[in-house]
């Protein structure tokens, strides 16, 4: 038995130690926001918090996640269901597309404003380069992460077009 | 379990229409209004209210549910996978009906015969018909309903929801629904209908100030007339088309709560999973294969031999794959002699060479290219070659499947329903009406999921063990063992006057798929124009792949050109804008695109600028690519585009798919290539086969020109074909390389 918090609930569950933590997640915890993209780390659909830290739930084994706290997709929003600043840009920004390894991105973005508040485009690129966006929504998440941090103002499309 | 997406208006929505056709609506208990197109005479609305009603919901028609809330949902047969179509479609449905926005909802339409895209079938088999007068239009929709249904096309792809449904069926299902409930509401306050107004799902009558919801007059405008070809708004008129309405389906997609293929939840206490694993070599199959270890692995529960693949099955997906990859599995010699690219492009070769200087099959023609060619004082030559792509979706290929008490039921990302289904009963001996598909969002599919090989799989390895079986493909099998964007080459020869004007122009390559016209130079006068194909064999399984023959064809044909304006010493972009003085809409894209990327002003130290146009899927798109080299290698710093669609519905929803175009062909062109080692492809995962991340996209600008309502193009696939050219051409710029053969990085490794 394993125990750990998600999402600020204390949970247990029997697995394999070796199992990683997303496969955990989805198919024994039921909570299916994290995704499965690669399986080796290299793309970042399966990003959750451990302890506050980004890492690559795919290849982190549930055994590290005893007794720590992890977060996921379904973990950011307050407590009264108001979407997180992070969430909030998503949407003003119209980021996604197919929008499958958006809660990893957000995930991402979320830890990076937490450290740096007012990131720099180089503090971006190298919080965000290891999450693949296949459909190529790129720009509108770094404009999506200005507007999070307060450092530019959210696009009112409708009244643009 | 079969839970299919709804997105509320205001946050979330999508509208779905068929055809200009028979026109069905209904009552439904409880007063809740459905009014909708039907496909033919009758209304299935008793068989298909427990597929598409909810709750209190009452269904009266194939297509739109007006709840007693005075909501209007629209059930929408296309699917939603990144391209933003559900929620243009409904914004379609609901201008024409005005419905109040902020109460429309959009719901996934299920896989069934009754949600057949009539008007997308029609236009992939006969375009011409598109536009008929109104006397003829019912034999045609009659015609394509029952070809559609036949087909089981129930299909999303060819950038054609919002051109072909949106316009011929959402918007005809939203204006007939409106006449209806004007029609209810005059007889009722004993008023002429034309002195009644719709405004925001309310219906209004000025003289006696009597107001009503849609809600109220719901069930009494399904007893009215059902009018055949209701009048559409002209453009002045629309409020939500053409408007940049925030799409219904992304608020699901910021918290985690949309539901993809891969998140079905398996309906019962023990499910399964499996992983698979497939003949490396297309075609070969299973000789032997040692399971002894996997089967003393813990939970593990089957180990199949389906002799064209192997399955482990077990009580976790990632206890399947340790299980897998504790087995070995001996294949078939493959029959193709073709083991490396190399070979390939020397089958290529051997075709063209072959076909010689007027060989092979004619795709096109025009003038005497070849006697132009003698007379022509200059000529030039070029050969190019393209790699197998990938589709790599984010989402990996997976199928849940359940056989038990003689049907089947499936859960699963595809483009296809229907299709998939009728594959899936073929596989495991059922008749299709004895399957239950549901087909949630799909986490990418760009032509990928419009092959169902994947859904027959998970069948028949649930008929195999009797579990209902969640299948997943590790991203190295949809890698190595999919179907592909196909390799090619292709040879040009042009002719130049002696104002270096192209007065010739020949091509021959190998590969010819869809759509038909895109080896063709568009827009551009080329008095003599020779288009030929030499077919060659395919070592690898070829799939349409966003943009399909375009996303090669923009590359040849763009950077042939550009070739031609440098060997002429005139401006490339100037060279393109002399051949387009028949093509006003072209002209006014690339004018455009001169304005807005400074085209006349220095590139700056190291940097050099490319431009391409294309035109694909009804919409025109010119990029412009800056390329900065002064690290050695090509970086793509800021990319241009301009769009002329005719009309956008939803410009930032066009934009959008636009910037996702150039990053997915930017990628391609960069990084895109799988080579072939002993007939296996050799790149397994994102590590090899590499991705464009964010510290490489460049800044996109995208600029759109309305150039006019009817008839529309395409957004999804349309930005992809330029972007190649754009690049390779600016690199050109910067560096006098031609890059002949993607991708590019190999150039500059």
């Amino acid at each position: 038995m394993i125990e750990f918090t998600l999402n600020g609930n204390a949970v247990s569950v029997e697995a394999d130690p070796a199992m990683p933590i997303l496969w955990v997640v989805r198919e024994k915890l039921g909570l299916n926001g994290t995704k499965f993209g690669c399986g080796i780390a290299q793309c970042g659909a399966c990003t959750v918090h451990l302890d506050g830290q980004p890492i690559r739930s795919c290849s982190t084994p549930v055994s590290q996640a005893a007794g720590r706290a992890v977060t996921t997709i379904e973990g950011i929003a307050g407590p009264d269901g108001e979407l997180s600043r992070v969430q909030q840009a998503w949407i003003s920004e119209q980021v996604p597309q197919c929008g499958y390894c958006q809660s990893g991105q957000i995930m991402a973005a979320t830890a990076l404003l937490r450290d740096t508040p007012q990131p720099t485009d180089a503090q971006i690129d190298n919080a965000m380069a290891g999450n693949i966006c296949r459909c190529g929504t790129y720009t509108r998440i770094r404009r999506a992460i200005k507007v999070a941090a307060g450092m530019q103002d959210p696009r009112n499309a409708e009244a643009e077009a | 379990m079969n839970r299919l997406p709804e997105n509320k208006a205001g946050r979330g929505r999508a509208a779905r229409w068929t055809r200009r056709g028979v026109i069905g609506a209904g009552v439904l208990a409880g007063g809740a209004l459905l009014i909708g197109i039907g496909i033919r005479p009758g209304n299935p609305v008793g068989r298909l209210k427990p597929l598409v009603a909810q709750g209190d919901e009452e269904l009266v028609n194939s297509w739109v549910k007006i709840d007693t809330d005075n909501t209007v949902t629209a059930i929408v047969p296309h699917c939603e996978m990144g391209q933003g179509a559900h929620s243009v479609l409904g914004q379609m449905l609901a201008d024409e009906l005005d419905a109040d926005w902020d109460l429309v909802k959009v719901m996934q339409a299920p896989a069934d015969g009754n949600y057949v895209v009539t008007d997308t079938a029609r236009m992939f088999v006969a375009p011409f018909t598109m536009n008929a007068a109104d006397w003829i239009e019912p034999t045609y929709n009659g015609l394509f309903t029952q070809i559609a249904r036949l087909a089981d096309a129930m299909i999303t792809g060819g950038s054609s929801s919002i051109r072909t449904t949106g316009q011929h069926q959402m918007r005809i299902a939203g204006a007939a629904a409106r006449q209806m409930l004007v029609g209810a509401a005059a007889d009722a306050w004993g008023v002429p209908a034309n002195e009644i107004a719709t405004r925001d799902s309310m219906l209004i009558h000025a003289g006696s100030g009597k107001r009503a919801p849609y809600a109220e007059f719901a069930a009494a405008a399904a007893e009215q007339p059902m009018p055949q070809t209701p009048r559409l708004k002209d453009i002045g008129e629309y409020r939500l088309m053409g408007k940049s309405k925030a799409r219904t389906d992304i608020p699901g997609k910021v918290d985690g709560t949309a539901v993809f293929g891969i998140d079905a939840e398996i309906p019962a206490e023990h499910p399964a999973y499996a992983a698979v694993m497939r003949p490396p070599v297309p075609g070969t199959e299973v000789v032997s294969m040692d399971a002894e270890a996997a089967k003393a692995m813990p939970g593990v529960l089957q180990i199949l031999n389906m002799g064209d693949h192997v399955a482990v099955v077990a009580d976790s997906y990632w206890q399947a794959q340790q299980a897998l990859a504790a087995m070995t599995v001996e294949w078939s010699e493959p029959e193709s002699s073709i083991a490396t690219m190399e070979d390939q492009f020397a089958a290529f070769a051997a075709a063209l060479d072959e076909a010689g200087e007027s060989g092979g099959n004619e795709a096109a023609a025009k003038g005497d290219a070849r006697a132009a060619f003698a007379e022509a004082p200059r000529t030039i030559e070029a050969e190019y070659r393209v790699p197998y792509l990938a589709h790599a979706p984010m989402e990996p290929i997976n199928c849940t499947a359940w056989v038990h008490d003689g049907k089947c039921e499936i859960w699963t990302s595809t483009q296809v329903p229907l299709m998939a289904r009728k594959q899936a009963a073929a596989a495991i001996g059922l008749d299709a009406g004895d399957i239950t598909i549901h087909h949630p969002m799909l986490g990418g599919a760009f032509g990928r999921r419009l092959v169902s090989e994947y859904v027959a799989m998970a069948a028949r390895v649930a008929k195999a063990t009797g579990y209902p079986v969640k299948m997943i493909w590790s991203r190295e099998e949809d890698t190595q063992k999919s179907m592909y964007r196909p390799a090619d080459m292709i040879r040009f020869k042009g002719g130049l006057d002696a104002d270096g004007r192209l007065v010739s122009y020949d091509s021959i390559f190998t590969q010819r798929h869809d759509p038909a016209e895109a080896c063709v130079p568009a827009g551009y006068a080329i008095p003599n124009v020779s288009v030929r194909v030499a077919e060659a064999p395919l070592h690898l399984p070829f799939q349409a792949w966003r943009s399909v023959d375009h996303s090669q064809h923009g590359f040849f044909t763009e950077s042939f050109i550009d070739e031609a304006a440098h060997a002429a010493g005139i401006d490339p972009l100037d060279y393109r804008l002399a051949m387009l003085a028949d093509a006003p809409r072209h002209k006014a894209v690339l004018e455009r695109l001169r304005q807005v990327s400074g085209w006349d002003t220095p590139a700056g130290e190291g940097k050099g600028r490319g431009v391409a146009m294309v035109e694909s899927f009804g919409s025109i798109v010119a990029e412009v690519a800056e390329v900065d080299m002064t690290g050695g290698k090509p970086r793509a710093t800021k990319v241009w585009a301009v769009a002329d669609p005719g009309y956008a519905m939803n410009p930032d929803g066009f934009r959008n798919q636009i910037e996702g175009g150039i990053v997915f062909g930017l990628t391609a062109a960069l990084y895109g290539e799988l080579e072939l080692e002993g007939g296996r492809v050799k790149q397994s995962n994102f590590h090899d086969y590499r991705m464009l991340r964010m510290n490489e996209c460049p800044d996109i600008e995208v600029a759109l020109i309305n150039s006019g309502p009817v008839p529309i193009g395409g957004a999804g696939e349309p930005g992809v074909p330029p972007i190649a050219p754009a690049f390779t051409n600016a690199i050109f710029a910067a560096t006098g390389k031609r890059v002949r053969d993607l991708p590019v990085a190999r150039q500059f490794a």
